[in-house]
């Protein structure tokens, strides 16, 4: 089986949906900072006042990294989901599209990377919030946004593979209860791993939410560890792999 | 006049089910080839094939002296597609619909602009060009498709079904537009399951049933070949019974009867069939189409 492959005419796609998020972006902007600012409320200032310090550091300071890499995840997510279902699905847009000189490869990589930009546009979204909230400590912050591209591909990577393999809309429901949503509470975003049971912290290590904490907050506090590297490639491959595993499924999935 | 599309032996396969069953073809520069069958007989396929949306099974298929399979980013750069099913994008207004298809293929911008000024007033659209799709009529996204297919300016204009579900009036209009692209020599594809569409556009048609190819030529040759240029319609009561249908056979007559309406190839004196039981009263004789020749090749009707 040779690798799937796209070209540069991915990025018309990538246009496309530019261009009907700017039709949009009203609706889009509020809901993109409201909920991370009711998170950081409720959890930060409210249970906060209980916890008390994590790691050192007020429960509010130590949430904020992780509202950041969730919320960029979960615009990733939902983009390679229910938005490429509805647009290879119910509108039919890619059978239009590869009618012209793209091919279902250029289709799908245009989409991931629109998956990565929502994820970019995310980040900086809540990046101003948490600054806003005083949770910023190093200027290191200000590479965060590349980790929001790199989240956002791995992210939207996962989800349209699981695209290209569901019968119906309504199947992601078991990927939102069973993967999406225990990743965003095991992720160490609310509290440290090493709580855990020994063996489900390994579990943990390995969910892909977890490195992107790991290394957001890193940056976000300017806190390094040689182990971040390892975080990195981590990532790298997993974004790979279900890269390509999605070109592949997609393809299988549409092309009959 | 040398030929913009070649198919030979193209067979395509559904896990199990066969859609084309092997067909040769070709379309000359410049003609307009009509596919003329039933639903399922194979046409989207056939058209689909020939776009690169659907791999082939077996076969060979050329366009322009491209290889289908090889070289499709070149070969739909060429080509227009109309298809059956309506996917403009709802995302889209009218006019955008049209500039960002144009840029899946690299159109400069400047260029796109004035191609789509011009495509939305050669179908009648201006005042819709800020529009969303879902305000649209069903003939003015039809339109809309076949002006998309065209961004391009395509050297190869493929529409399938192009006028299905459509009211006379609208499809009318569809038929002008397209007799105009044919007459600035546009080599064009059309499917339809309608026998006056293929008449009263294509130059050449390909009949098809169950994804083979039963005749093909030009409309009036079909049914100078395959009739007798006047078909006689009885209306009876009930399924016509063995009895008379022997009768038919012994007598040479050629007949085919869809319930409870019989026709009649062979022209026959009203009296012989009086003489079989036919009243006058139930006959009906009208000039032969292609829903004739249809009717004639397989026994079932073409809609
Ligand atoms: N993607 C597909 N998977 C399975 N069967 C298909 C597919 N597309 C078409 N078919 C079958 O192939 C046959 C021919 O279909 P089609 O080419 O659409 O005919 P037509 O356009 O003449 O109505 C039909 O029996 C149809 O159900
Ligand atoms: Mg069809």
């Amino acid at each position: 089986m040779a690798l799937p492959t796209f070209s540069r005419r991915s990025f018309r796609v990538w246009q496309r949906n530019r261009d009907v998020f700017l039709h949009l972006w009203r609706a889009e902007t509020v809901p993109v900072f409201a909920e991370p600012i009711f998170i950081l409320v409720a959890m930060g200032w409210g249970l906060g006042g209980y916890v008390g310090s994590v790691e050192g550091q007020s429960y509010l300071f130590f949430i904020g990294p992780g509202i950041v890499a969730s919320y960029a995840m979960f615009s990733a997510i939902f983009e390679c989901t229910y938005g490429t279902y509805v647009r290879m699905h119910h509108q039919r847009t890619f059978d239009a599209i590869i009618a012209t000189p793209l091919n279902i490869e250029d289709v799908i990589a245009g989409e991931i990377f629109w998956a990565a930009t929502r994820s970019l546009i995310t980040t900086c979204a809540i990046l101003i919030v948490i600054a806003a909230f005083g949770l910023i400590t190093s200027p290191w912050a200000i590479l965060t946004p590349l980790l929001g591209v790199l989240g956002g591909l791995m992210f939207g990577a996962i989800s349209m593979a699981v695209t290209s393999i569901v019968p119906s809309i309504y199947s992601y429901n078991y990927f939102f209860t069973l993967f999406t949503t225990p990743m965003f509470f095991f992720s160490g975003v609310f509290f440290p791993l090493s709580s855990l049971p020994e063996v489900v912290q390994k579990a943990a290590w390995f969910l892909p939410l977890t490195p992107m904490v790991n290394m957001t907050r890193a940056l976000v506090q300017g806190r390094f560890h040689p182990g971040l590297l390892l975080e990195l490639l981590y990532v790298l491959a997993v974004t790979l792999v279900f890269f390509l595993l999605s070109l592949y499924g997609m393809r299988k999935r549409l092309i009959k | 006049m040398s030929n913009m599309i070649e198919g030979r032996g193209l067979i395509k396969r559904f896990d199990g089910l066969t859609a084309v069953a092997g067909i040769d073809f070709h379309v000359g520069n410049g003609e307009l080839l009509g596919f003329l069958g039933p639903n399922g007989a194979g046409k989207t396929t056939t058209l689909k094939m020939i776009y690169c949306a659907v791999p082939l099974t077996e076969g060979d298929l050329q366009v322009d002296g491209m290889q289908v399979g090889g070289e499709c980013r070149r070969i739909k750069a060429i080509l227009g597609v109309a298809p059956q099913e309506e996917n403009l994008d709802p995302d889209l207004t009218v006019e955008e619909n049209l500039r960002v298809y144009a840029r899946y293929f690299d159109l400069p911008k400047q260029v796109a602009r004035q191609r789509v000024l011009d495509l939305l007033r050669f179908f009648q659209l201006e005042e819709k060009a800020k529009s969303h799709i879902e305000s649209l009529s069903g003939g003015m996204k039809r339109k809309l498709i076949i002006a998309r297919a065209l961004v391009n300016q395509p050297r190869i204009l493929i529409l399938d079904e192009p006028t299905v579900g459509l009211d006379p009036q609208s499809r009318h209009s569809v038929w002008q537009r397209l007799t105009r692209l044919r007459s600035q020599g546009i080599t064009m594809i059309i499917s339809t399951h309608n026998m006056e569409e293929a008449a009263y556009l294509c130059d050449r048609v390909i009949v098809m049933h169950l994804g083979r190819i039963l005749a093909e030529g030009k409309p009036a040759d079909l049914v100078n070949q395959h009739t007798e240029g006047t078909v006689t319609e009885v209306r009876l009561d009930a399924q016509p019974g063995a009895p008379l249908l022997k009768e038919l056979a012994r007598r040479q007559i050629a007949a085919v009867h869809v319930e409870d309406v019989l026709y009649l190839f062979t022209q026959v004196e009203p009296d012989v069939l009086q003489g079989m039981g036919i009243p006058s009263a139930s006959l009906v004789q009208r000039p032969a189409n292609l829903e004739d020749v249809f009717l004639r090749l397989t026994g079932t009707e073409l809609a």
